[in-house]
C-alpha cells in the first residue's frame, strides 16, 4: 500500500519480533525488512513467513536494496555495542533510526512527554531510553510539570524471564541511561534509577515505583490530577499501564506505584517492560510516518 | 564436630549491614572509632558501605549520614592491618562506584546478586578482577530460595567472572544447619580448590552461630558476622559469641576475644537505636524467609496504615520478594489497607 511508510526492523529477537507483530497492525507503518545475523534465527524465519524480506548478513545485507525498497524508518532492537554503526549505515541511506537499545546517541524520546518535540526537531536518530524509563519518566514529568522536582528516583522490578542477556551483561547502561532520561525528559534536577530482577514463578508483572522530591510542599490536588491525566496518555498505546497506588504524599516526597502489563502480542503479558518499549518505539515511528506522509518531513541522507 | 586447627577469616559487618538498623545514620566519626578498635582487636576484614551497598543512597533505601566516599576514605585511612571491603549490588551501584571505592583504598569488593541472577555481576566482577591486589568476591543473596545444585551453578558463574572468593548468603536468616551444610559442602566439592568460600548468616532464628559452625565444618573459610550482631533483621551472626565458640573449639581466628567483647559492649551496643534482637518481626523474617532489611520498612508501613507488620512480612514472603524490593512494602501496605477498608 502506498499510503504507508516502509520500515525495517534490525534484530529478530523477542523485542524485534514483538515490534513486528505490533507494526503489522499499524495504519501508517509497513514492515518490509527483518535484519538478523544468524541464519537459523527463528525470528528471521517468522518474519519471512509474514512476507518480509530477510537477511542474516546484518545491516549490510539490506543496504544495497534498502533505498529501492523504500525503507524510510528503521528500528534497532540489537544492542548498544553495535547501534552506532547500524545507525550510521541506515542514515546514509536516508532512513530515520528509532533506537531501542540503551546506546542513546540520539535525543531521548518518551512519547507522552516529548514525542512532538522529538519529531519537530526532525532528528535522524531518536532513542527510546530504556524499558524502565518508558514506564516511569511520564510520571516524573507529570509531577515536574506541576512544580519543581529536585530529585526523581525510580525502581523498576522485572521478572527474570523478561531480562534478556543484553540487559544482564550491561546492567549499568540501564541505570545510567534511565537516570539521564529522568533528568532530561522527566524534568527532575537529578535522577536515579534502580533495577531489581525477580525470578518468582509465575513471573511477576513489571512493577515500577516513582519517587519525586519536590522543592516546595507538593500541591497534592494538582499533582494527583496531573498523574491521572498522564496515565490516560500512556494507556493510549500501553493499555496495561496501571496506577496501583498513590500518589502518596509524605512531606516533600511524592510516591507513585505502577504496574505494566503487556499486550501479549509476542512476548508474554508479564513482560510489560519489553512491551512498553516496542509500543513506544512504534508510536514514535508512526508520528514520523505521519509527517513523512503529509510531506512535512523528508528524511534525507546523512 | 571437630574443627580443631581450622583457620578462618572473620569479616565484620557492623559498618555495612549494621547501617540497616541505624537507618544508615552511623556517622563518619563513629565508624572511624569502631574501625580503629576492630583493627586493634585483630579483626582481619570489615565492610563499610551504605547498607544496600555502593550507590544505595536513595529514597527507596534511605539516605545515609555521609556519602560512601566519605565513609570509605576516612575508615581506610584509620586502619593499619584490617582490610576494608565495600559491597556493590548491580542494579543499584555501577562500575563507576567500584572505581571510586578502589580509589578510596578498599582491599576487597563484594558484588552481590539474588541467588538466581549471578550473570548480572559479570560487568562488575570482570572489572574488579583486573585490579591486581583487589580481593574480588561474588555474593549470592537469599541462598535458601534455591537448592544446592542450582546454587552451585550460579556460584561457578561468579568464579568464571573472576571472583577469587564466593559467598553463600542467608539474607533471610531462614536456613537451618543442614541447609547450610548441604550447600557449602557441594560448593566446596565443585568449586576450584583455590576459590575461597564464605557464609553470611542472619540471626532471625537464632541460628547465626550454629549455621556458621556448620559452614566451617562443611568447608567454608570466611565467615561474616557483626559485633553485638549489629545488622539487618535480628542482626548478623553475633561475632563476639562466635569468636568465643571458635576459641573453645580450637578454630583459629587470630582475634583477641576480650577486645572484641569490649567493642561489642562499649562501642556497638550504645550505638543502637533499638536493641537488635529476635523480636516478633525479626522472627517472622526468619520463619517466612524474607529479606532481613525489610524489617524497619514493614514496621513503618504497619504504623502508618494501621496494619500488623507480621502480616505484611508474611505476605512479602508468600510473594517471593527478593532483596532490593523495599518499594513493594508501602505498595503492599496500601493494598492491604484498601482490602481491610472495603470489608
Amino acid at each position: 500500500m502506498s499510503d504507508k511508510v516502509k520500515a525495517a526492523i534490525i534484530g529478530p529477537g523477542n523485542i524485534g519480533t514483538d515490534l513486528l507483530v505490533k507494526a503489522m497492525r499499524s495504519e501508517v507503518i509497513q514492515p518490509v525488512w527483518m535484519v538478523g545475523v544468524d541464519a537459523d534465527s527463528p525470528g528471521l524465519a517468522r518474519a519471512s513467513d509474514m512476507g518480509l524480506k530477510t537477511t542474516a548478513e546484518g545491516v549490510d545485507g539490506m543496504l544495497p536494496t534498502m533505498a529501492e525498497d523504500g525503507v524510510q524508518v528503521c528500528f534497532d532492537a540489537t544492542s548498544a555495542y553495535v547501534h552506532a554503526e547500524n545507525s550510521r549505515k541506515v542514515n546514509a541511506q536516508g532512513a530515520v533510526m528509532i533506537d531501542l537499545t540503551p546506546a542513546a546517541i540520539g535525543p531521548f524520546c518518551v512519547p507522552p512527554v516529548n514525542l512532538n518535540e522529538a519529531v519537530a526537531a526532525k532528528a535522524m536518530n531518536v532513542n527510546m531510553v530504556t524499558c524502565g524509563g518508558q514506564a516511569t519518566i511520564p510520571m516524573v514529568a507529570a509531577v515536574s510539570r506541576i512544580q519543581s522536582v529536585s530529585y526523581g528516583e525510580i525502581v523498576a522490578t522485572v521478572s527474570s524471564k523478561s531480562a534478556g542477556p543484553g540487559t544482564r551483561k550491561n546492567i549499568d547502561e540501564f541505570t545510567r541511561t534511565t537516570a539521564s532520561g529522568i533528568e532530561k525528559v522527566g524534568g527532575a534536577k537529578s535522577g536515579k534509577a534502580i533495577i531489581v530482577i525477580n525470578p518468582a514463578e509465575p513471573p511477576l508483572i513489571m512493577r515500577d515505583t516513582i519517587h519525586c522530591l519536590t522543592v516546595d510542599e507538593p500541591d497534592q490536588a494538582a499533582i494527583t490530577e496531573s498523574v491521572h491525566e498522564m496515565l490516560i496518555e500512556v494507556q493510549k498505546y500501553v493499555p496495561g499501564y496501571v496506577l496501583k497506588n498513590g500518589p502518596v504524599f509524605d512531606g516533600n516526597r511524592v510516591s507513585i506505584y505502577m504496574e505494566v502489563e503487556g499486550l501479549g502480542d509476542f512476548l508474554p503479558k508479564y513482560a510489560g517492560n519489553l512491551d512498553i518499549m516496542t509500543a513506544a518505539g512504534l508510536r514514535t515511528a508512526e508520528m514520523y510516518a505521519q509527517e513523512i506522509l503529509a510531506g512535512t518531513f523528508v528524511p534525507s541522507m546523512v | 564436630m571437630d574443627l580443631t586447627g581450622k583457620r578462618i577469616t572473620i569479616h565484620d559487618m557492623c559498618l555495612r549491614d549494621g547501617m540497616h538498623p541505624k537507618q544508615h545514620q552511623i556517622t563518619v566519626e563513629q565508624m572511624v572509632k569502631i574501625a580503629k578498635a576492630m583493627d586493634d582487636a585483630g579483626i582481619p576484614m570489615i565492610e563499610v558501605t551504605h547498607g544496600d551497598g555502593l550507590g544505595g543512597a536513595s529514597v527507596n533505601y534511605g539516605f545515609p549520614a555521609a556519602s560512601d566516599e566519605e565513609y570509605l576514605t576516612a575508615v581506610c585511612k584509620a586502619v593499619t592491618n584490617t582490610k576494608v571491603s565495600a559491597l556493590l549490588l548491580p542494579g543499584i551501584g555501577t562500575v563507576d562506584h567500584l572505581k571510586m571505592a578502589v580509589d578510596c583504598g578498599i582491599s576487597s569488593i563484594r558484588v552481590a546478586t539474588h541467588c538466581t541472577e549471578a550473570d548480572v555481576a559479570e560487568q562488575h566482577l570482570t572489572m574488579a578482577a583486573k585490579y591486581p591486589d583487589l580481593d574480588t568476591v561474588g555474593f549470592l543473596m537469599m541462598a535458601h530460595m534455591i537448592g544446592p545444585e542450582e546454587l552451585v551453578q550460579q556460584l561457578k558463574m561468579l568464579e568464571g567472572f573472576g571472583a577469587n572468593c564466593v559467598y553463600i548468603t542467608d539474607s533471610a536468616g531462614y536456613m537451618l544447619p543442614d541447609d547450610v551444610i548441604e550447600r557449602v559442602a557441594l560448593a566446596r566439592a565443585e568449586l576450584r580448590p583455590e576459590t575461597e568460600l564464605g557464609f553470611h548468616g542472619h540471626h532471625n532464628l537464632a541460628m547465626g552461630v550454629a549455621n556458621s559452625l556448620a559452614a566451617v565444618d562443611a568447608g567454608a573459610n570466611r565467615i561474616d558476622g557483626s559485633l553485638a550482631g549489629l545488622g539487618a533483621g535480628a542482626g548478623n551472626t553475633p561475632l563476639e559469641v562466635f569468636i568465643a565458640v571458635c576459641d573453645r573449639m580450637g578454630v583459629e581466628t587470630g582475634i583477641d576475644l576480650f577486645k572484641a567483647m569490649d567493642i561489642a559492649e562499649d562501642l556497638v551496643v550504645p550505638l543502637m537505636d533499638h536493641i537488635v534482637r529476635v523480636d516478633r518481626d525479626a522472627l517472622t523474617l526468619g520463619y517466612a524467609g524474607v529479606y532481613s532489611s525489610f524489617l524497619l520498612f514493614a514496621k513503618r508501613s504497619a504504623d502508618k496504615y494501621g496494619l500488623s507488620s507480621r502480616d505484611i512480612l508474611v505476605e512479602l514472603g508468600r510473594r517471593r520478594t527478593v532483596g532490593g524490593q523495599e518499594d513493594m512494602i508501602e505498595d503492599l501496605a496500601l493494598d492491604m489497607a484498601k482490602a481491610r477498608d472495603a470489608v
